[in-house]
């Protein structure tokens, strides 16, 4: 009887993420069905990018800065074990390019701006604000989610840069300021090690985290029911949803791009 | 002439039926008030009129054509000949309050800046509401955003208004203005209006019409003057106030 208790409460789960998925598919087809529709709201879009780039800058440089810094302290130390202090440039910024630079940046964009957008739609959604918007003819997905995806799409790519540009700054600073490393060898082996493909695959990471925080983020708005008490809700599950999408999705493309 | 006619409508709720078997019709010209009690679907029904809700079963007429089997596109043309005055005025709050009302000229109109702005001038002036242009929503009374939703509302001349709960909230002197301002109005621009309500006395002040919904059915439809003779058990509890 627990068993089979247990099973109905898996399949529960197993059917909620899968209509989840199908619903976050509906409305990206949505966003690329509206897309070439007029009319095109340049001003609003700009307002977006502004919000999820410009304003998110100085909490990824920061972000950027120390995960760089503590990169490079921790390589140290275990490069220090044998002898391979000069591999240390190289290794972080492989790692930045690749892996903490467009994860750490997701995660802090979802962290400010998802969790901010989710909120708005969601305050939207339970105000009538939207159904406002159905009501004058305007699509919610065409003014709300599309401006919001799009940004998205662009912008996190763009805040992946300035994030891996500032972390090999940071790992510069402790390795050859703190450290005591060689510049030249530093700045060497970063350039032998890291390739164009790397920073490419990186940046193409980072725009599909975009894109999925965005989706997330503006899907969970638009779904919101109740009050404050529902807006909450998806907020949290805005942020915990991109979070754990941004993971699995991380280690997926680094298997098949790396 | 029949404007809108909503034949056996039918809409549930995770399993709670809140429309079942609804009938109704709204002439043009006429200001049609829905009565009832909170919660027995009355936002709900007025939803159906421009599609924001679709029925599970049954039609919803807009000069014979099926706005509940309408594909979103044609839905969305015809949701501009509607005007809708949300319960609490539904101003998007990122925006001020002459933007608001720009908004439905700017989304559906290739007018001129100029143009647009002398449109929210003379629409503000209309709900008495001059010079607000700039303020955010947020920073309006109540009874003003009102006012100000009802010239958002007003902005695409509308044939057809809906009016969704329009006094709910109100201290009874905005309940006065926000009731002569919808009369004068929709009488002055000769438009239809559909208005649901739980408040009496805009119902018998402003209705030509008045219907009165309960447990999913439209009961009975007739004059203020026989909706207040009306012998139905339902209508007069409602009228007196009585408790169950």
């Amino acid at each position: 009887m627990m068993f089979a208790r247990l099973l109905a409460r898996l399949g529960d789960l197993f059917l909620g993420l899968l209509r989840e998925l199908g619903e976050m598919a509906m409305l990206l087809v949505n966003c690329l069905l509206w897309l070439p529709r007029p009319p095109y709201r340049i001003r609003h879009f700009f307002g977006q990018l502004e919000f999820i780039g410009v304003r998110s800058l100085f909490i990824v440089a920061l972000t950027g800065l120390f995960s760089g810094m503590v990169l490079a302290l921790q390589a140290y130390y275990g490069f220090r074990k044998f002898g391979g202090e000069s591999l240390l440039g190289g290794a972080v910024a492989l790692s930045m390019t690749r892996e903490i630079g467009p994860v750490l940046t997701s995660l802090m964009v979802t962290a400010r701006a998802g969790s901010a957008m989710a909120a708005e739609l969601g305050t939207m959604r339970v105000t009538e604000q939207v159904d406002a918007l159905l009501a004058m003819a305007v699509h919610p997905v065409h003014y709300l989610a599309l401006p919001r995806v799009l940004s998205g799409l662009i912008m996190v790519p763009l805040l992946t840069v300035v994030d891996v540009f500032i972390g090999i700054l940071g790992g510069y600073f402790v390795g050859v300021m703190l450290l005591g490393i060689n510049p030249g060898t530093y700045m060497q082996k970063m350039v032998e090690m890291v390739v164009a493909s790397d920073l490419y695959n990186g940046l193409f990471k980072s725009m599909v985290f975009g894109l999925l925080l965005a989706l997330i983020s503006c899907h969970q708005g638009l779904k919101a029911r109740g009050g404050a008490q529902g807006v909450g809700l998806v907020t949290t599950r805005a942020v915990v949803y991109s979070a754990v999408a941004i993971l699995i999705v991380d280690y997926m493309l680094t298997a098949l791009l790396f | 002439m029949h404007l809108i006619r909503l034949v056996d409508v039918h809409k549930a709720f995770n399993g709670l039926r809140v429309l079942d078997g609804l009938n109704l019709t709204v002439q043009q010209g006429e200001i049609t008030v829905i009565l009832g009690r909170s919660g027995t679907g009355k936002s709900v029904l007025l939803k159906h009129l421009i599609g924001l809700i679709r029925p599970d079963r049954g039609q919803v007429l807009l000069k014979g054509v099926d706005l509940a089997r309408l594909p979103e596109r044609e839905l969305f043309s015809v949701r501009k000949r509607f005007g809708y005055l949300f319960q609490h005025g539904a101003l998007l709050d990122s925006l001020t309050i002459g933007q608001n009302i720009a908004f439905p000229l700017q989304e559906h109109t290739s007018w001129p800046r100029s143009q647009i702005e002398e449109v929210v001038t003379t629409k503000l002036a209309q709900v008495s509401l001059p010079g607000v242009e700039h303020k955010m929503p947020s920073e309006l009374s109540g009874g003003m955003q009102k006012r100000a939703a009802l010239a958002r509302a007003l902005a695409l001349d509308p044939e057809i208004m809906l009016f969704d709960e329009p006094t709910t909230g109100l201290d009874p002197i905005t309940t006065t203005t926000i009731r002569q301002l919808i009369a004068e109005t929709v009488r002055g621009l000769k438009l239809t209006a559909v208005v649901i309500s739980h408040d009496i006395e805009l119902a018998l002040a402003l209705a030509d019409v008045i219907a009165f919904l309960h447990q999913g059915k439209i009961l009975t439809q007739e004059s203020p003057v026989s909706f207040q003779l009306s012998p139905l058990p339902e209508v007069q509890q409602f009228l007196k106030g009585e408790p169950d």
